[in-house]
């Protein structure tokens, strides 16, 4: 019997998830024995167009990791789709939109603009752009067009399973390919996460207070962190309560706060919206100004409980771009 | 699709805001009654749901009635001090100042999101808050998300028509790479 093939392709990402295939050390020695890998452009030499002739659902599984925010990505997004039994959202892009995501708070053109024209470090005085058609030496080359909207993998084609992270664990991976491959799989559409909050696995549970109050907030960067205490107990943002677990608190354990990156849990609709509302309800002040003079403590709303899932957000997107 | 700002449409015809409300039991609800039962009229533009508490509001509440087509949100709870639990009202007033940032950043006007203590006398305030708060709403036209969600995913059914036309897919576009 042949061994079953395996796909791995990278959309808007910046690596980090293959430096987990490769994290999984020797142990990636095994999954390579077991499987065929007919697709990885960041490691091995593969062409588009093979994938494309082969026949649909001939490839048993492909990780794609990495948000879809041009034409080209959507196009691989679809092809792959077709071509694979399992298609899996690897990381938190694929997943939930994640860093990249972030881009959904501005216009394509003031991107376009700053990128090529504006930022401090472009010398480009014609203010060329790049054209998705162009003629050099008699070839007519193709770029891909950024779109207007940065999307999750689910947003673009049918997704089966979610393995989240940015990047995802060695451990969730190797216990998702292994799953796969011994086919002991959940119900389509399932994360292949532990579905409790961080804080169940958090090494500083037990400093968690049953109630907490929040006389000021402070950023990391501004105090010195207790290593044993919970960093909530200290006035830092920590999104724990409202984060998947499964990577094992490594942030924590290295005296930073969690950032949200596994997304939130089965039932939470909207990850930044739970966290304000676990997080803002436990203010100590009571007057409007007070309040707001806390919240200040917390000076990007977006970036700090939507730092991962913009795109998966129910509102997606600054709505008047 | 355009960068331009969708609510350079024009309102369509017929149009009026679809405002949810949010109103906690023990005040706010009970002063809409009061104004029911005094007769009092005003727009008739709200969807009220009641709750025990406006500190039960969670912001996802607030997201999701804007994803699902409101055209504003109105949060009703007890005076300061008054509150049934205690600190409901408070720690609702704590999640709406930060939620107002939020939704602020993501381009949403402040005007269609709004906060207000009721006492259960104040049946008169229901009216006043609604009828203003309509107003308001109806110059700023609606927000109408889910048409947005679909104007935003055109560029992609673009695409894949293209897709379905192209006998070799993705070949011809991607062979450069």
């Amino acid at each position: 019997m042949s061994k079953p093939k395996i796909a791995f392709y990278w959309c808007a990402s910046c690596g980090g998830c293959e430096e987990t295939v490769v994290d999984l050390a020797e142990d990636i020695l095994g999954v390579v024995e077991k499987v065929d890998i007919v697709l990885w452009p960041v490691a091995m030499d593969f062409k588009y167009k093979d994938v494309a002739a082969m026949p649909d659902k001939s490839i048993f599984a492909t990780l794609l990791n990495g948000a879809i925010r041009s034409s080209e990505q959507e196009e691989m997004a679809r092809l792959l789709r077709a071509k694979s039994r399992y298609l899996i959202a690897y990381g938190s892009c694929a997943c939930t939109g994640g860093i990249p995501g972030l881009a959904n708070q501005f216009a394509r053109e003031d991107i376009l603009k700053f990128n090529y024209e504006d930022a401090p470090s472009v010398v480009n005085e014609a203010k060329t752009r790049p054209q998705l058609v162009f003629e050099e030496n008699g070839r007519k080359p193709h770029l891909p067009e950024l779109r207007h909207v940065v999307r999750t993998l689910d947003q673009v084609v049918d997704v089966d399973y979610y393995i989240p992270g940015c990047p995802p664990t060695p451990k969730i991976t190797k216990a998702a390919v292994g799953a796969l491959l011994e086919g002991r799989l959940p119900p389509k559409g399932a994360v292949l996460a532990p579905d409790i909050a961080l804080c169940e696995e958090c090494p500083r549970r037990d400093s968690k207070p049953t109630d907490l109050a929040f006389a000021e907030f402070k950023r990391p960067h501004q105090k010195l962190i207790d290593p044993q205490l919970c960093l909530l107990a200290q006035g830092i943002v920590c999104m724990g309560p409202s984060t998947r677990q499964g990577c094992g608190a490594q942030c924590i354990s290295g005296n930073m706060p969690c950032t949200g990156c596994f997304g939130g849990t089965d039932r939470v609709k909207s990850q930044g919206a739970k966290m304000i509302s676990s997080l803002c309800s436990a203010i100590t002040a009571k007057e409007e100004k007070e309040i707001d003079r806390v919240l200040e403590g917390i000076p990007d709303p977006i970036g700090t409980f939507y730092r991962y899932s913009l795109p998966r957000s129910l509102l997606r997107r600054k709505v008047d771009l | 699709m355009s960068d331009a700002p969708s609510p350079a449409n024009p309102a369509p015809r017929g149009w009026s805001p679809r405002i949810v409300a949010f109103f906690c039991n023990w005040c706010t609800y009970t002063a809409a009654d009061l104004a029911g039962v005094s007769r009092i009229k005003y727009a008739s533009n709200t969807c009220t749901i009641r709750l025990m508490c406006s500190g039960r509001v969670d912001p996802q509440f607030i997201v999701e009635a804007f994803a699902k087509g409101a055209d504003g949100v109105l949060i009703g709870g007890c005076h300061p001090n008054d509150c049934h639990y205690a600190e409901g009202n408070y720690k609702c007033l704590r999640r709406f100042r930060m939620i107002q940032r939020v939704l602020g950043d993501l381009g949403i006007a402040q005007d269609r999101l709004r906060l207000e203590w009721i006492s259960a006398a104040e049946g008169d305030k229901v009216k006043t808050v609604i009828n203003e708060m309509v107003e308001k709403i109806q110059k700023l036209g609606p927000l109408n998300m889910p048409q947005r969600f679909e104007e935003w995913d055109r560029e992609m059914t673009e695409l894949e028509h293209s897709i379905h036309q192209a006998a070799v897919p993705a070949e011809k576009e991607i062979s450069h790479v």
